[in-house]
């Protein structure tokens, strides 16, 4: 839209061992967009994710605003302003919802050591900040993770519910990029038609240029402004879903060879 | 061998006597392994209750009590069960089990007497078979020990079938008992402080041990205190939990000035004695507090603790004593502590910074070795130039407070009140550090590292910060240490002492400072640490058996420590945990989700 994209990633090559589980992937992303990442299992949409954000190592070029994300510590790519939730929802089980949206502000926030121990006015006043900015967003996703809720355990929390709380960790750590890998995996259709409307206001009302990695086809019509189709580590088609979604490539993808001439 | 051939015989046994078959030959051969060791012998010379009880005796005895406590409790699902046991088969059970266990010294007394294994173990002596028979002849031994085993079993497994209030009171009235007469000295100490050498003198034998007089008036004061107070405590604590926010907060506020003024007042009532010991534990809080920073909150287990804490003797050693070979500034021991913290810091990020990028059993392993190699340092000739070798550095002045007093190991009682000091701010900063930023991050990193690094935590620098207090809280240790000791040798600093501070973190519980002070309290106070003599001065020899096998038994019937944290609970408990919330209704299901969450749930119309 406006000259350069805020994601930009160039001839991306993941390899482990001998296998390339992305082999030259091109991936533009402008800023405001909300874009759908599907393919077939094992067709490199995690890895890209992995990629992103330094989980692994990748070849080729990741740019973010201009500026290269490879080289830098997952930590690092974080502080840009990317932000990500993991497929197999990964809480801190054993911390409360509310740490756990307060801990993810780390690379926000500054107060260290000294003004723990001395209890400074500017202490308080962070923690108070990142308090009330957790409850904030907590209070994005309805009353369920607020009241009583907060200082509960994320152990205890109903499985839509953590999905709901990872994202709302990731939300904390106040992204440019959001990456949702299936957010909507394993909730049923009342949640997850829920969690569809959401993602379009996480970009409408938070302004997060997202990311998301999806199998259900209804929630990628529905929120995609365009969908990128990987398949063995190779993109095969970029485009708006009905675009897409009548690609011979991507049928072919899916459904195996000749099923198009069908 | 014998368990081939033991187990078609076994089999036909039905399953409730076979328990009993079992515990009573695995108590058998832990009163012959207790016996051999030598502990009840060395024992018998401290006195529990004056004519007929003493510690060495408890040792051997308790097993067979403790058996039928064991096999007189109803077996769980017994429901399920063909056949039940009723009461008289728990009590029969559980008096078998105990001859079981009796007759395991029966045999022993009979093979002391009959053959000379003196050679592979030691303690096979005279000694111990005169402990064994009463100074009256084996067979007089033989069929005391199944008689007294038989009986305690029985004893123990009819106090099953008594009700739950009269085992309570039985039981705190046999704790009452014990801790009186383990905690003689102290008594002895705390009474005369306040001049009540009466009550002393009739309560206690004047070589040790309870009175008979003392000990059954002990047991019944305390029964009927213990059958006043059942459940008053509980009602005040669940009064106090009832408490708002700010009530609760000020009602411990109280508590902790309460335990606070006490603390203050405690050592001017005891004697230098008492005193040492307090100012032993307090160093060993010190130190266990320094370490729970480093495994309790940032779970980075460090093997190696003891080398902060050496950092820190030897460092003010060679910045206060005028005796330091090469360089000897003889600061004053405050100035000496500043420098002291920048070398702590320093230490612990030249330690830290290769050992943290490790995981797990690696780290630990790793941790170990540095632990070690910093002993070796100060032990080497290379460094003897500056550290003295193995002779040490000696005659270290003590802390001068402003020219007004001197702190040394002449005045316990002074060092204990520097102890205090520093483990109060131990405290405060174990507190304060955990509810930030940096405590929460530790926590996220405790819990799953790769996700606390996406999540934007740079985990490097928050382990080493970690490892950085940690340092700093040791190394006032080793400061103390110094001034209280006034020397120092590269001996004092083996491995041991990382391992004795680390079951102590692990006994009182990980990440709970009041767990950690608990388990410092009871385990340096009554068994001593490393080089310091506990309560039970008597146990020193065996010290190292029993702290082992507490750390075994308490890492089989509560790992997370005699006082929890309640987060350290739920991460060993989680399953547990979690089916109690679910049969509290405070879990969260799906279904319920849908019917709260169901009226605001924003609809998809954007």
């Amino acid at each position: 839209m406006n000259g350069t994209p805020l994601l930009d990633i160039r001839n991306l090559i993941v390899e482990f061992g001998g296998l390339r589980a992305l082999d030259g992937v091109d991936i533009q992303v402008n800023e405001g967009e909300i874009v759908s990442v599907i393919g077939p299992n094992g067709a490199g949409k995690t890895t890209l994710f992995n990629a992103i954000t330094a989980s692994v190592e990748a070849d080729g070029e990741i740019l973010f605003e201009g500026d290269t994300l490879l080289g830098l510590d997952p930590n690092q790519v974080t502080s840009r302003g990317v932000a990500r939730t993991f497929q197999n929802v990964r809480l801190f089980a054993n911390m409360t919802v509310l740490e756990n949206v307060m801990v993810s502000q780390h690379c926000r926030t500054k107060q260290g050591t000294f003004g723990a121990l001395f209890y400074t006015k500017a202490f308080r006043q962070e923690e108070a900040e990142i308090r009330a900015r957790a409850e904030e967003i907590l209070g994005f996703f309805g009353t369920r993770l607020v009241g009583f809720r907060l200082d509960q355990p994320a152990a205890v929390l109903s499985y839509a519910n953590r999905r709901r709380l990872e994202i709302a960790r990731a939300m904390a750590t106040q992204p440019k990029l959001l990456l949702l890998d299936e957010p909507v995996a394993g909730m049923n259709p009342v949640e997850s038609a829920e969690l569809t409307g959401l993602i379009g206001r996480l970009r409408d009302e938070w302004g997060f240029t997202i990311v998301v990695i999806e199998h259900d086809m209804e929630v990628v019509r529905e929120v995609s402004d365009r969908v990128i189709v990987l398949d063995h580590g190779v993109m095969i088609a970029d485009g708006d879903y009905e675009e897409v979604s009548s690609d011979p490539r991507v049928i072919e993808a899916y459904l195996g060879h000749g099923a198009t001439t069908k | 061998m014998t368990t081939t051939v033991l187990s078609p015989l076994l089999r036909r046994v039905p399953r409730t006597w076979r328990r009993v078959i079992r515990l009573g030959a695995l108590g058998a051969v832990g009163q012959v392994f207790i016996s051999l060791s030598g502990m009840p012998v060395r024992l018998d010379v401290r006195e529990i209750i004056v004519p007929i009880l003493s510690l060495g005796y408890l040792a051997v005895l308790a097993v067979p009590v403790v058996l039928g406590v064991l096999l007189g409790r109803r077996p769980q699902h017994e429901e399920f069960l063909e056949r039940p046991p009723g009461s008289r088969d728990l009590v029969l059970g559980a008096t078998l089990g105990g001859l079981m266990g009796g007759g395991g010294l029966s045999v022993l007394a009979l093979l002391l007497a009959n053959f000379d294994l003196r050679d592979p173990l030691i303690n096979w002596s005279p000694q111990l078979s005169e402990f064994l028979s009463f100074g009256r002849g084996t067979a007089f031994g033989f069929v005391i020990w199944l008689v007294i085993g038989g009986g305690l079993g029985l004893l123990g497994g009819s106090l099953r079938l008594a009700s739950s209030r009269t085992q309570r009171v039985i039981m705190t009235m046999a704790l009452t008992v014990v801790s009186a007469a383990i905690l003689e000295s102290l008594v002895v100490d705390l009474v005369e402080g306040v001049s009540l050498e009466a009550l002393v003198e009739w309560m206690y034998a004047p070589r040790g041990g309870l009175t008979l007089v003392g000990a059954a008036v002990l047991a019944v004061v305390s029964g009927l205190l213990s059958l006043v107070g059942q459940g008053r405590i509980k009602a005040v604590q669940g009064r106090i939990q009832a408490m708002e926010g700010p009530r609760q907060t000020r009602v411990n506020l109280m508590l902790i000035a309460a335990v606070g003024v006490v603390l203050v007042i405690l050592p001017l009532l005891v004697g230098k004695l008492t005193n040492e010991l307090l100012a032993n534990i307090g160093l060993f809080v010190l130190l266990a507090l320094g370490l729970n920073i480093v495994v309790g909150l940032a779970g980075i287990l460090d093997l190696g603790y003891v080398a902060f804490f050496a950092v820190g003797s030897y460092s003010t050693a060679v910045l206060t004593a005028a005796t330091s070979p090469r360089i000897a500034p003889e600061f004053p021991w405050f100035v000496a502590l500043i420098i002291v913290i920048v070398i702590a810091i320093l230490v612990g990020l030249f330690i830290g910074a290769p050992v943290i990028r490790m995981r797990g059993d690696y780290l630990a392993i790793v941790t170990l070795g540095f632990g070690e190699i910093i002993r070796l340092l100060f032990l080497s000739d290379w460094l003897s130039g500056w550290f003295g070798g193995s002779q040490g550095i000696t005659a270290i002045d003590g802390v001068d407070v402003f020219g007004l007093l001197t702190v040394d190991g002449t005045n316990p009682r002074r060092v204990f009140y520097l102890v205090l000091f520093f483990c109060a701010i131990a405290i405060y900063i174990s507190w304060r550090l955990e509810r930030s930023r940096l405590g929460r991050a530790w926590m996220a990193v405790r819990e799953d590292e790769p996700v606390a690094e996406a999540m934007g935590i740079n985990t490097v620098n928050v382990k080493l910060m970690a490892f950085v207090v940690g340092a700093v809280l040791g190394s006032f240790g080793g400061a103390i240490f110094v001034a209280k000791v006034g020397s120092v040798f590269p001996s004092s600093f083996l491995i041991l002492v990382s391992i004795i501070i680390l079951v102590v973190v692990i006994f009182g519980g990980m990440g709970n400072i009041f767990g950690v002070i608990a388990g410092a309290v009871v385990l340096i106070g009554v068994l001593g640490g490393p080089k310091q003599p506990g309560l039970l001065v008597e146990f020193s020899e065996f010290k190292l058996l029993i702290y082992g096998a507490l750390l075994v038994w308490m890492m089989l019937a509560r790992p997370e420590g005699l006082i929890p944290s309640a987060r350290r609970s739920r991460e060993l408990h989680q399953e547990e945990f979690l089916q109690d919330a679910w049969l509290r209704g405070q879990i969260d299901t799906d279904d319920a989700n849908d019917l709260h969450g169901g009226s605001d749930t924003p609809a998809a119309e954007s």
